[in-house]
């Protein structure tokens, strides 16, 4: 399924996760899936929350850029080969992921990767076409 | 040290006010007649060639300003014919509407006399070999320094700015002992030598003109020490004619003004008030000989004051002091001068709103000027894949380059993290010691 992720543009300075969490966390917002994507003077932190439009309205106003991203929450098998799989299909459709990352979620035997592509709705279309369940929520 | 023009540099002041007069009451009827512009703007002022009976008369005039040169571009100052014109000059451009010079065969002649006086200042004879470093081009400092070092007879190496290695190999292998560039592409230079194992003081160099950029006493120490030569400061502007407007003889106590060329006085920039010698202020000069573009009381934007006492060196000249600062936010980064407005516009029209952003300018281990430009990353042009972040930077760092011809590195940086002081951010943060 489509789902939203929060995007924050974050320097590269001491704390800055520390300040973003813990701004979450007073506002008792659970993170199901992370990620930060780092380069020699900034990151990107990705994340997946219970309420992402209460968390992007906070870190707004707390000062810091965000958005909702549309992304994809792919369900697979706990079990070798299973990423491989539907890395492949994307492969076999010519879609380009641009970054993809596992999310906190645990379930039994199952993972869920959260899937960043350029066309997101194509990216679900291919993954309900040819298989694989996507994972129903997260 | 050689002086040039001997009767020029060390005449009386009687009879170089003399001169002085002459010069101005014949530029005011060249202007007037033949400018509209100036007619218009004399005639507001209630002023025409009989008005300038003294030299203080002049305080009449009204001033000119950079606006008003870009308003009339490309030929809205020329006094002459086109026909007359031989040569054209502008400023890099990069502060908009370029600024226009244009040059009869009398304004080139003036100019090679100028600048042999410079140059003669900094000990250059017709046993010389100038190894000329200022770019080549609509750019007055590589022609400038040419036609001064022509007239003098010296030797000319016209290798133009830029190509360090190529530049070294020249200054050896032809024996270079006059260097003319940027004081910053000095040390450069010297940097690359030594990383090549040469040493200066095994080579005939003895001296060098610095200008186009500011520079600092600190700076001149270390460039004698480094390159093992004299080295000298120099001042002009396109506006007037480039370079040969003022320069450092040998005791570098101030900057012999070519004043029987170039009538410099020194105004209150708030009031237009004249200030007595010696009193901080922006410079404001009139151009005595120039036939193609002559201006009168250009405002320069520079602020120095006005050395009045005789020098060491026998030149009776009026000196200014080394520029103490700018009037305007205008910056000079590696001799191209550009205003943080410019590069407002640029990161505008990328991010389609107001941006903040802050330039510091700083003097890193090259010695050369670098530019960071931080900008505060809006939701706007914020996206949550690295790669077109990247791009992002890229793309003002190219336009950046391309528009303005400056190379500048990018920060991006969160929202807010820029200062703001009332309101207001300072966009400007210069690192360098000058």
């Amino acid at each position: 399924m489509i789902i939203k992720q929060i995007s924050i543009f974050m320097e590269n300075s001491a704390g800055r996760l520390a300040d973003i969490t813990e701004l979450l966390a007073d506002a008792k917002i659970n993170l199901r899936a992370i990620s930060v994507a780092d380069t020699a003077d900034f990151g990107i932190l990705r994340m997946v929350a219970d309420k992402p439009d209460e968390a992007v309205t906070l870190l707004k106003n707390a000062g810091f850029t965000a958005r909702e991203t549309d992304v994809i929450a792919v369900e697979v098998p706990d079990k070798p080969g299973a990423l491989a799989r539907i890395m492949g299909l994307f492969r076999d459709q010519g879609i380009d992921i641009e970054y993809l990352y596992a999310s906190l979620e645990h379930k039994v035997n199952k993972a869920v990767i959260v899937v960043k592509v350029a066309d997101v709705a194509t990216g679900l279309r291919v993954l309900k076409d040819h298989g694989p369940n996507t994972a129903p929520s997260l | 040290m050689p002086i040039w023009n001997k009767e020029i540099e060390c005449a009386s002041h009687e009879s170089r006010r003399k001169l002085q007069l002459e010069r101005l009451q014949k530029t005011v009827e060249r202007v007037y007649a033949r400018v509209p512009f100036y007619r218009n703007k004399l005639e507001g002022a209630g002023v025409t060639p009989d008005t300038i009976a003294s030299l203080k008369d002049i305080a009449k005039i009204p001033f000119t300003t950079k606006d008003e040169l870009r308003q009339t571009y490309p030929y809205g100052l020329l006094a002459c014919d086109r026909s007359e014109l031989v040569e054209i000059h502008t400023s890099s451009g990069t502060t908009g509407t370029p600024v226009v010079g244009a040059y009869t065969e009398a304004d080139i002649d003036m100019w090679s006399d100028v600048m042999a006086r410079t140059l003669s200042m900094a000990g250059c004879t017709k046993d010389d070999t100038v190894q000329n470093g200022y770019g080549y081009g609509l750019f007055t400092g590589g022609l400038g320094v040419h036609y001064g070092a022509r007239r003098i007879g010296a030797n000319i190496l016209p290798i133009s700015s830029g190509n360090t290695r190529r530049q070294l190999k020249v200054m050896r292998d032809f024996g270079a002992t006059l260097l003319t560039c940027t004081p910053s592409y000095s040390l450069f230079l010297a940097e690359a030598a030594h990383e090549e194992g040469i040493d200066f003081r095994e080579l005939p160099l003895k001296a060098g003109c610095f200008g186009a950029e500011p520079w600092s006493e600190n700076m001149r120490v270390e460039i004698e020490s480094k390159l093992d030569i004299s080295a000298h400061d120099i001042y002009g502007l396109t506006e007037l004619i480039g370079p040969g407007v003022a320069a450092e003889c040998e005791h570098k106590n101030g900057q012999h003004f070519n004043e029987d060329c170039f009538y410099p006085e020194i105004i209150d920039p708030h009031t237009g008030e004249v200030l007595p010698d010696g009193e901080k202020g922006e410079l404001v000069i009139t151009a005595l000989r120039r036939e193609g573009t002559p201006l009168l009381r250009y405002r320069t934007r520079d602020i120095t004051y006005l050395m009045r006492d005789t020098c060491a060196c026998g030149r009776t000249s009026v000196r200014i002091h080394r520029l103490l600062g700018r009037t305007d936010d205008m910056m000079i980064i590696r001799g191209v001068n550009c205003f943080p407005s410019q590069i407002e516009n640029v990161l505008m029209r990328i991010e389609g709103t107001q941006p903040h952003y802050q330039i510091v300018i700083d003097r890193g281990a090259t010695h050369l000027d670098e530019i960071e430009i931080q900008v505060e990353v809006e939701e706007a042009v914020f996206s949550d894949v690295t790669r077109a972040m990247e791009q992002l930077r890229q793309r003002i760092r190219n336009e950046l380059k391309s528009e303005l011809g400056i190379m500048a590195n990018i920060k991006l940086v969160e929202p807010r993290t820029i200062a703001r002081s009332e309101g207001k951010a300072q966009r400007i943060i210069d690192r360098r010691t000058i």
